[in-house]
């Protein structure tokens, strides 16, 4: 248990130890987000009433179990879910502007110059029929009316930036013909082409091996540093939030359940899935021990009830968990200071140019006082 | 016979509702597919058009007794659609006062009498040699692919013809010039197929306990591939009959005396301008037959895949004409 | 690209190979060309003389060879019909047959890619609906019965159209319109189905992401993946065509090399009915190879030097 936070307090190069300091504009404010999917089986609500800020240069990440509904997230914040789902509910101000409420067609224009976004698997995101350059090349096109032969010269400089050798013959080759450390590149470098002010990182790095995925994470944290971009890294590895990112939102079946600064979430986590999360990364173990896990599976996303979302895991579990699900309330330490503040007001005081400080512990349950951490 | 093969199936289905049966397995099978077909309208009515009409081959000639080569001149070229001269001349007549109806059930039995055996034999050769190809690979699959790309990038037309003009057009020629160029499909099909079961942890273990090639073949492949290969078929016996009546249309298949809807077509179309019926009647009875065919074929598509069959119970079902597109197997 | 090209051109000379000797063989078979050549009361002198002249007491060898040194010369003798040279014939009749094939296939493709998209973009759409029924139709309706009935309605009743022969445009609409049937009912199945996959690819997203927007995604980054299925059955398509090409010809009168074939059948002109099959064999072989080449060029996957990273 203790080695999260630990790594989570250690000095670092990222701006998370500014915790004290001037915070930064923010860049993204998430409210209320519903998506819903239409299934044979009727429609179901795969994400469900979520909300997070992003702050320019810093690193937010959405930590959870596959299926959870974090990838459904980035997909709804950039625009691209599938034809069987919908924006049900919620704003995504992106800058002032609500991309919610705006057309598909209107949303094209922040496609790219406001917002990026790097998936998981380079492979496929690449087209296969053209080459890289053709590629990086293309937002150019698009945004800037470029022709050919300067998006080109756009496309060579880029994958300079992200550190691809000898970008001037390898502009012409094809996604197949690079390794998967250089595909990533080569897809970061797409999503950074027109200095978005917002970055989504889909699982960058979970199809790479360790030392390529060292190397990616540094390249994210450089680009966005240069760019003073606020980056959403959605990730199922803890050791990865921990490292990188400087404030945290938990999700589990759809829901957020804790959100707030890494350190002080991973330090001292205000609700039972989170410390079970973190007790299940084996620390200090001897050989032999026995691993630590969170019994059962996450509920069905047409099958999840009506109280709380976490309750058949849950080793609290009591009557009003069943009756009634927890809203995301501010906890922890710094509870006194929002003592008075729902959450609502909590994030709308923050939105005006950031004057209210670092962002809110806030937890979804209804004992996250009673839990204790050694 | 049943264990290894629904388990073979059950590996198919990855997550869809658990299917009454798995295995497409002919004793306790029917009664479920049945009562599946029953639910969906399109289908029903497609296999009864079937039906029908191999009723009609089969008994139809004997009733019409003479009525279909007896001429009357008195009711040459007869318009349809009416009882004014007898229920034998509702379709109406031909130039020598022949009943359009008689002639149509008639040649309702050399059509089909060339179609089945010709999808009968492709069926057979082809899907045992392409199981047996795919099972052992090596070499065996490779010249097996090879003659079945020869005979596939060769017009089958240009090659019945060909085969005609060296050998007389008989009705055996037709259904072996027929089944010849349709076996390269069933072949590439069952390789495909029962190379990706040879790799199958049931075929493994059946080889560890010692069963021969054919046992394997016979017990664990054939089963599994048949439903696709009989889907198949029911979709080749559309093309085997427009191709029959093709070679007959152009006057190298069935040869009059005996008469074929295609060759009743070819007939007629001298007469385009007087008496449309004799071209246009023949024509009909070959596009709702293969209509019948393919909306069968591709309602089987769904209902023997364990992983799609939950499509049919859903109460809203469009089936009409999801052409199964046949793939290219290299 | 060199050396992959050399690959196809063997592997698809092969089928071209088993036609000549096919040919070949089915000349042996059709008996003595001298019961067909000669008149029924020539002498056995005769007979003997013709044999001789045509080197048929020469061993099976010889003869293969004569007969592939003939096919290389483009000689398959005189046709039986008219005494012109057979190959002379079969090459006057080709390029009727080729106008209307390249005519049908452009058009099929052109209409199968618009119809195709648009069904995959609005599934159960008006466009899915037109497509489904049109393949349905092509893999039900016999072409000759179809073209029947255009020339009863189109050309008797309606008299838009002659009923046959090249004679100015319109003459062109009910034979296309018969030829096109088939390839656009597989080819518009095949679009619709791998534009549906095409767009549901993550680099589709990906372009979305980069503010592409609908038409550029279609047109730039989806068709371009669906055309490689298409391309793979364009082979399968032009051999039916040449099927559908014997038929058309034939009940239009076309002047090409379906109705020289029929014909030469019907009439045992069996230099020329050679001559016609081996040119269309060589046709198909050549078109196979554009194929492939056209592969390559669509997709650099298929290409054979790959550099690693």
């Amino acid at each position: 248990m203790n080695s999260a936070a630990d790594q989570a307090t250690l000095p670092r190069t990222g701006p998370a130890g500014v915790t004290a300091s001037q915070p930064h504009d923010v860049v993204l404010q998430v409210s209320g987000l519903a998506v819903d999917i239409r299934t044979h089986r009727g429609t179901v609500r795969a994400v469900n009433g979520v909300g997070f800020e992003a702050r320019a240069g810093e690193t937010l990440a959405l930590l959870g179990e596959s299926g959870c509904g974090k990838s459904m997230t980035a997909k709804a914040l950039a625009g691209i879910m599938d034809p069987v789902c919908d924006l049900a509910e919620g704003t995504i101000v992106l800058n002032g502007t609500d991309l919610a409420a705006l057309t598909p067609k209107e949303r094209l224009k922040f496609a790219g110059p406001e917002l990026g976004i790097v998936f998981q698997d380079a492979l496929t995101a690449l087209n296969p029929v053209y080459t890289v350059g053709t590629q990086l090349g293309e937002a150019f096109r698009i945004h800037r009316k470029l022709n050919a032969k300067q998006a080109k010269a756009e496309a060579i400089d880029l994958m300079r930036r992200v550190g691809i050798p000898e970008p001037e013959s390898r502009v012409n080759s094809y996604p197949h013909q690079f390794s998967g450390g250089m595909r990533q590149r080569i897809l970061i470098a797409m999503a950074v082409a027109l200095n978005p002010r917002l970055l989504i990182a889909d699982e960058p790095t979970t199809a790479l091996d360790v030392t390529v995925q060292a190397q990616i994470m540094q390249l994210l944290r450089t680009l966005r540093e240069e760019g003073q971009m606020a980056v959403i890294l959605i990730t199922h590895d803890l050791a990865v939030v921990a490292e990188e990112a400087d404030s945290v939102a938990v999700m589990y079946a759809g829901n957020v359940v804790e959100s707030g600064p890494v350190a002080e979430v991973f330090a001292d986590p205000r609700h039972p899935y989170t410390k079970g999360l973190l007790e299940s990364v084996p620390v200090n173990l001897e050989r032999g021990d026995q691993l630590r896990s969170i019994p059962g599976s996450p509920p069905e996303l047409h099958d999840i009830p009506s109280g709380c979302v976490y309750q058949s895991r849950c080793p609290l579990v009591q009557d009003i968990c069943r009756a009634q699900r927890p809203a995301l309330r501010p906890a922890g330490r710094r509870r006194a200071d929002n003592a008075a503040a729902d959450v609502d007001q909590a994030t709308s005081a923050t939105n005006d140019g950031g004057t209210a400080g670092r962002p809110v512990r806030t937890a979804a349950c209804h004992f996250s006082e009673e839990i204790t951490n050694a | 016979m049943t264990s290894p093969v629904t388990q073979g199936a059950a590996q198919e289905q990855p997550s869809s509702q658990p299917p009454t049966r798995n295995a497409p397995n002919a004793r306790d099978g029917q009664p479920g597919l049945f009562r599946l077909l029953l639910k969906d309208r399109f289908a029903s009515v497609a296999a009864f058009i079937l039906l029908l009409v191999g009723l009609t081959a089969l008994v139809g000639p004997a009733l019409m007794g003479d009525l279909a080569t007896k001429q009357n001149l008195l009711f040459a070229n007869k318009a349809p659609f009416t009882m004014a001269h007898g229920w034998e001349y509702f379709l109406g007549s031909d130039s020598l006062g022949r009943s359009m109806l008689a002639r149509l059930v008639v040649a309702s039995r050399t059509t089909l009498s060339v179609a089945l055996p010709a999808v009968a034999a492709a069926l057979l050769i082809g899907s045992l040699w392409g199981v047996w190809a795919g099972y052992h690979r090596g070499w065996r699959e490779n010249v097996s692919m090879r003659i079945a790309d020869v005979i596939m990038s060769f017009p089958s037309l240009l090659l019945a013809v060909v085969v005609l003009y060296v050998f007389s057009p008989s009705a055996a020629n037709i259904v072996l010039i027929l089944a010849l160029t349709r076996i390269p499909i069933y072949l590439r099909t069952a390789r495909a197929e029962s190379a990706e079961l040879q790799s199958r942890t049931f075929v493994d273990a059946a080889r560890t306990f010692g069963a021969k090639p054919n046992a394997i073949i016979g017990r664990h492949v054939i089963p599994v591939v048949l439903p696709t290969l009989l889907t198949l078929a029911t979709l080749e016996f559309c093309y085997v009959m427009l191709a029959e009546s093709s070679l007959s249309f152009l006057g190298i298949g069935i040869q009059p005396p005996d008469v074929s809807w295609g060759l009743m077509v070819s007939q007629g179309r001298q007469y385009l301008q007087t008496a449309w019926w004799l071209s246009i009647f023949p024509g009909v009875a070959i596009v709702i037959t293969t209509i019948a065919a393919n909306v069968l074929a591709a309602w089987l598509r769904i209902a023997t895949d364990p992983a799609q069959r939950w499509r049919l119970a859903l109460p809203r079902q469009r089936l009409i004409a999801r052409i199964p597109v046949k793939e290219a197997q290299p | 690209m060199l050396t992959y090209l050399r690959k196809r051109i063997i592997s698809s000379a092969l089928p071209l190979v088993v036609v000549v000797v096919g040919v070949f063989a089915l000349a042996r078979m059709t008996g003595n060309p001298a019961s067909l050549y000669l008149p029924l009361n020539a002498t056995q002198q005769m007979r003997d003389d013709f044999t001789a002249r045509n080197g048929l007491d020469q061993p099976l060898l010889v003869q293969m060879a004569d007969y592939f040194g003939g096919v290389l010369r483009l000689d398959f003798g005189q046709s039986l019909r008219t005494g012109q040279d057979a190959a002379a014939m079969a090459l006057r009749a080709f390029p009727a047959t080729l106008q209307l094939a390249a005519t049908t296939m452009v058009l099929a493709i052109i209409l199968a890619v618009i119809v195709g998209c648009w069904a995959a973009l609005k599934p159960n759409g008006i466009a899915d609906r037109i497509s489904s029924f049109i393949s349905m139709a092509a893999a039900s309706i016999p072409d000759f019965w179809l073209a029947i009935v255009g020339i009863w309605i189109f050309a008797i009743t309606l008299g838009w159209v002659p009923t046959s022969g090249v004679t100015g445009a319109s003459a062109w609409v009910l034979p296309i319109a018969t030829l096109l049937l088939r390839p656009f009912g597989v080819l518009v199945q095949i679009v619709r189905g791998s534009m549906v996959s095409a767009l549901s690819e993550p680099y589709i997203k990906l372009a979305r992401s980069r503010g592409a927007g609908e038409l550029r995604v279609v047109t730039h980054h989806a068709l371009r993946n669906a055309a490689a299925p298409a391309l793979t059955v364009a082979g399968d398509l032009t051999v039916g065509l040449v099927n559908g090409a014997v038929v058309v010809e034939t009940i239009f009168g076309w002047p090409g090399i379906g109705k020289l074939m029929i014909d030469s059948i019907l009439q045992r002109d069996f230099a020329v009915l050679q001559a016609a099959v081996l040119l269309t064999a060589v046709a198909i072989f050549a078109l196979n190879i554009l194929i492939d080449m056209g592969y390559a060029l669509l997709d650099a996957r298929v290409r054979p030097v790959t550099v690693k990273a």
